[in-house]
């Protein structure tokens, strides 16, 4: 099970929490201007990278506040986690096993 | 040699088991005695028995082959108050009057509740060690001398691993032995170090989570303490792990390898110096290493006859020519046991020289024995490495997968590394524990890393060839034990072209019973690279290995959380009224409501019908108090609102209430309801009882991530008030009587405006005009304290017009028949505002989460379904939710292709009002097809029926203002 640190409550067990998908996607200002396909790109498509991944997650049987955390989705390694009005830290990924199949 | 009768195979002395008291038990009927500190697989070799129940498929005589959770064959039944089936009878501690029997690999569900206790524990620590042989005894001790809290699991009964399978006494392992004995006493008295024994740690899971199941009386039969928990789960989060698992023994693949006296040499030695048990008189030792040489000797020791040792490698090592020379008995170099011979046991075993090849080379000899003690190497218990994503790599010098790859936080010592000398294991131990407790941020010092002694050579011999050179015909070289697989399976596997050992695991069931393949999983690998003429196991991979480590019962998992405990019950201030009026209850969500309330003599339909008509032609009253109820306070709660609804909310007058509608992004009916505005800044927003969590969340969610600006405060009060509906066209003179301060006239309280007041008792009031029903109605808010008071005053102050208590069943007939929709009922996350037919909530004025999806192509799709209401067209047949829709003169014949589906129903009542039954439904292009004729199938009958709007029921609307 993951261990989260709540930027208010601090290290805290995943079931606390509930995920919120890809952060940093802002909604768009004027969703009439968009087209059907850049709305489609904004309510369905998010990245799915291997590695490091900016997410939403929210302290729910906590404080309930949102956060935002960098996780490394190939080790589950939680690389940081920070307010939702901080910018997305740098950090590297987590080292991994080499050639192992999961 | 023995000590007592009835245990001819239980040495005079030795052994750590309490020979000063008799333990009675019976096993498959028979009665049999032991001590404490026995098992019953070690009271059974007492006997001088080995059998146990046949094989599950072949009926072959099978033994006791292991001494632990490596053991592939021993499983029973052990009776009592909740019988349980598949433990290994190699970890079933003797208790007095123990009953069992041995099983055939299938167990039996005892269907008798279970009324033991079992709980959990979540605990944290700086240092978990799991493992309390020398490596993790040594661990435990450095980390612990660091200052770090401990917490140390084992799995036996026993601290010592390894050493509690050597002789005790002056030499070096006797001397190990003490040391274990003083560390664990040391450990025992350190205040931060908890040492817990009959306890496996079975899981493994991401940043250092680790679950562990004790057994806390299972070994203590009737003497098992009251009020103690039978068995407890360790929810254990550990900043640092080591792992000091140790290793599992091989057995070897030769022809009848699965008769009756074919042991583990490490269980043979271990039933000797823990159990005190000679499980034979006449032996011959097979191997493939030295470590089998220490059980040769421990045999001779005791007074067994050891025919030989029989030893795959061509050479002599230093250990077996020292053992050779001080005990005299002969070895074999350079050959293998190919065959055994006996009936339920065995009686001999045939020895033949092997070539450079490994294959049987020249004459042989045959040996006579009861006992064949095989060691075909050591598999490291890599399990909880695994589980981590820990990668594995094959260690050629070792013949095993040993880990190849660092876990985070994770440390490993002793034999799950392939260190399997007790002055390496020490070592390893002491560095892995202060590398743990240094990594968790105290002051250790670490010391230098153990130089390994260069392993003694092995030469593994995966598969011994049986007679003909057909691997198809070696069907008694036995692979897997409890699962019955043979070389003769894995070389039909391999000649179906299957390469992983995924896939012939899954072929042959291999490693899938309840060891896991503990024993086999490596040998398989073995057999099928000598099969293929590979070079080694390593080059086949291995499978992948899942929690648990070992078979965890259920109810164990379970712990408290059953029962009553399983979830939270909610329960309204009214609920003690409705139990004591014979209500019928029904879950919605966590809550509890009544369905109905059925009076004397009365089926549901009756109560339904008496209480629908009570609604529409007199005067109800319900407990509306599980209404999801939010607050928002906020400069910005109009702006907010106005957000989140698909209507306006910001200009809606104080004192005025307004149902709403609101969406996800996708434009999907999220949830909908009445929200009350009680001044400037602040509103009261009521939601759908199943789903106010999580509207708040998501209220939550927008206020929080993307428009933190805002300034609104949401606050759940659904538990603060209790709310009565009082429904029909005569509740407004019982109102009246309630509320006497309040003007309750058609135009002095018009419908949707909201009043505070102060009831005729007493209790501060807020009365709102809303209707579910299309009735006249009114809702009475009171503190939640106050509520069943204020319900009895409405029945009182309604008895001269009959006021009638009416439950969720009506209330769903009557706002069905008004074609007021459910979300999450009517609607499935598929159905916008539009196919719900609700186009007045949509606002063309502003935007609102989700309105930008109303206009994609998807949603404005002529064919989508529309929310309309089905009529039987013979006005009888009832129409149940679930009920598919299809075209008209669509043949019902799947077997000829799917049945093209036009929609299915969500709601289907008898409507009393009507006299007849109807249905909700959403079906494609529906509000095209009104007056249409469309088919339902009922079950298997296809019924005709006419599409209509779904307001069926007043479609004026004249009866809301009574």
């Amino acid at each position: 099970m993951l261990q989260l640190t709540c930027p208010w409550c601090g290290p805290r067990d995943e079931t606390e929490f509930h995920h919120g998908g890809q952060a940093h996607v802002a909604r768009p200002a004027d969703p009439a201007a968009l087209d059907d396909r850049e709305w489609a790109a904004y309510l369905f498509f998010r990245d799915n990278p291997a590695g490091p991944f900016a997410e939403r997650w929210v302290h729910s049987l906590g404080c309930r506040r949102w956060f935002h955390a960098v996780r490394d989705t190939v080790t589950y390694a939680v690389l940081a986690t920070y307010r939702p009005d901080e910018p997305r830290p740098g950090v590297a990924a987590a080292a991994r096993p080499e050639g192992e199949s999961r | 040699m023995t000590g007592r009768p009835d245990q001819p195979a239980r040495l005079p002395h030795g052994g750590r088991i309490d020979r000063t008291t008799t333990l009675r038990f019976t096993l498959d009927g028979r009665e049999l005695t032991g001590h404490p500190g026995d098992t019953v697989a070690s009271a059974l070799l007492a006997h001088g028995l080995t059998g146990v129940a046949p094989s599950p498929y072949r009926g072959r005589p099978r033994g006791i082959v292991g001494a632990g959770v490596e053991d592939p064959g021993a499983l029973l039944r052990v009776e009592g108050s909740c019988a349980e089936s598949m433990l290994p009878a190699t970890t079933v501690e003797l208790y007095d009057g123990l009953r069992a029997t041995t099983l055939s690999g299938r167990g039996r569900l005892d269907p008798t509740p279970d009324l033991a206790v079992y709980d959990k524990k979540y605990v944290h620590t700086d240092v978990l060690v799991v493992g309390a042989g020398p490596a993790g005894l040594a661990a435990a001790a450095a980390a612990s001398r660091a200052g770090a809290r401990v917490l140390l699991v084992e799995d036996r009964p026993d601290t010592g691993g390894a050493l509690l399978a050597t002789a005790p006494g002056d030499g070096p392992e006797g001397a190990a032995l003490t040391w274990a004995t003083a560390t664990r006493t040391a450990l025992d008295a350190e205040p931060e170090v908890r040492v817990l024994t009959r306890t496996c740690a079975f899981g493994a899971y991401d940043g250092n989570y680790v679950l562990a199941l004790q057994r806390r009386t299972d070994h203590l039969g009737a003497a098992a303490p009251a009020g103690v928990s039978r068995q407890r789960l360790w929810h254990i989060r550990a900043r640092q792990v080591v792992l000091a698992t140790g290793a599992h023994p091989r057995p070897l693949v030769f022809a009848d390898n699965d008769r009756p006296g074919v042991m583990l040499a490490h269980a043979v030695s271990t039933y000797l110096h823990h159990y005190g048990v000679l499980p034979g008189r006449r032996a011959v030792v097979a191997t493939t290493d030295d470590s089998a040489y220490a059980t040769a000797a421990d045999l001779a020791a005791a007074g067994c006859a050891v025919a030989a040792v029989v030893d795959s490698r061509p050479e002599l090592t230093d250990t077996a020519r020292e053992f050779r020379d001080r005990t005299g008995v002969p070895v074999r170099t350079g050959s293998a046991v190919t065959a055994t011979s006996g009936t339920d046991r065995i009686d001999g075993v045939a020895v033949r020289p092997l070539d450079a090849a490994g294959l049987p080379a020249g004459p042989g000899e045959e040996l006579p024995c009861e006992l064949l003690a095989v060691s075909g190497g050591w598999s490291p218990v890599v399990h909880l490495h695994s589980q981590r994503q820990g990668a594995l790599r094959w260690d050629a010098d070792l013949a095993a997968f040993v880990p190849g790859t660092a876990v985070d936080g994770q440390h490993l010592a002793g034999a799950v590394r392939g260190t399997y000398d007790t002055a390496g294991c020490l070592a390893e131990g002491a560095r892995a524990g202060a590398l743990a407790a240094s990594a968790a941020g105290l002051p250790a010092t670490v010391p230098a890393p153990h130089r390994p002694q260069a392993p003694a050579p092995v030469r593994p011999l995966w598969l011994v060839p049986g007679d003909g050179d057909d691997p198809a015909a070696w069907d008694t070289h036995f692979v897997d034990l409890p699962r019955e697989v043979t070389v003769a399976d894995l070389h039909r596997a391999a000649g179906t072209g299957m390469r992983g050992a995924e896939h012939i695991k899954r072929y042959t069931t291999l490693g899938t019973a309840h060891d896991q393949g503990r024993t086999s999983g490596v040998n398989a690998l073995g057999v099928l690279a000598a099969l293929r003429g590979a070079d080694s196991p390593g080059a086949l991979g291995t499978t992948t290995y899942r929690a648990p480590y070992t078979p965890v019962a259920f109810v164990a998992l379970a712990g408290r959380e059953t029962g009553a405990l399983f979830d939270p019950a909610r329960r309204t201030a009214l609920h003690e009224g409705h139990l004591a009026r014979g209500a019928v209850f029904e879950d919605v969500g966590q809550w509890k409501r009544p369905r109905y309330h059925p009076r004397p003599g009365e089926d549901m339909d009756a109560a339904v019908a008496r209480e629908c008509r009570a609604a529409r032609e007199g005067v109800a009253f319900m407990d509306a108090s599980t209404l999801g109820k939010i607050e928002l306070r906020g400069a910005d709660a109009g702006e907010f609102l106005n957000r989140v609804y698909t209507n306006g909310f910001k200009k809606l007058r104080p004192g005025l209430a307004r149902y709403g509608v609101m969406c996800g992004e996708d434009g999907m009916i999220f949830d909908d309801g009445v929200t009350l505005r009680l001044a400037d800044d602040r509103y009261l927003m009521t939601t759908t009882t199943g789903n106010a969590a999580a509207v708040l969340d998501r209220l939550e969610e927008w206020l929080q991530t993307e428009w933190p600006e805002l300034d609104v405060t949401c606050t759940s009060v659904t538990e603060q008030w209790a709310t009565v509906a009082v429904v029909g066209p005569r509740s407004r003179d019982v109102v009246a009587r309630l509320a006497p301060g309040l003007d309750v006239g058609r135009e002095a309280f018009p419908f949707m405006a909201v009043r505070e007041t102060v009831l005729a008792c007493g209790v501060p009031a807020r009365i709102c005009r809303i209707s579910f029903s299309g009735e006249l109605a009114y809702e009475i808010n009171v503190s939640a304290w106050y509520g069943q008071a204020v319900w009895d005053r409405v029945e009182e102050a309604g008895r001269p017009e009959g006021i009638t208590p009416y439950g969720t069943e009506a209330m769903h007939v009557l706002r069905a028949e008004k074609g007021f929709l459910i979300v999450g009922q009517d609607t499935d996350g598929t159905v916008t505002p539009l196919d719900a037919g609700m186009e007045w909530v949509v606002s063309r004025h502003k935007d609102f989460i989700g309105k930008r999806s109303l206009s994609r192509p998807d949603t404005v799709r002529a064919d989508r379904r529309h929310l309309v209401a089905l009529i039987p067209a013979d006005r009888r047949t009832r129409l149940p939710e679930g009920t598919q829709i299809v075209d008209r003169g669509v043949p019902l014949t799947p077997q000829d292709g799917p049945v093209p589906m036009l929609g299915h129903i969500t709601s289907g009542y008898h409507s009393p009002a009507l006299g007849h039954p109807f249905a909700l439904a959403l079906l494609a292009g529906g509000r095209d097809r009104i007056g249409d004729e469309v088919v339902a199938v009922v079950g298997d009958t296809p019924v005709p029926v006419v599409v209509s709007s779904p307001v069926l029921y007043d479609p004026e609307g004249t009866r809301r203002d009574g």
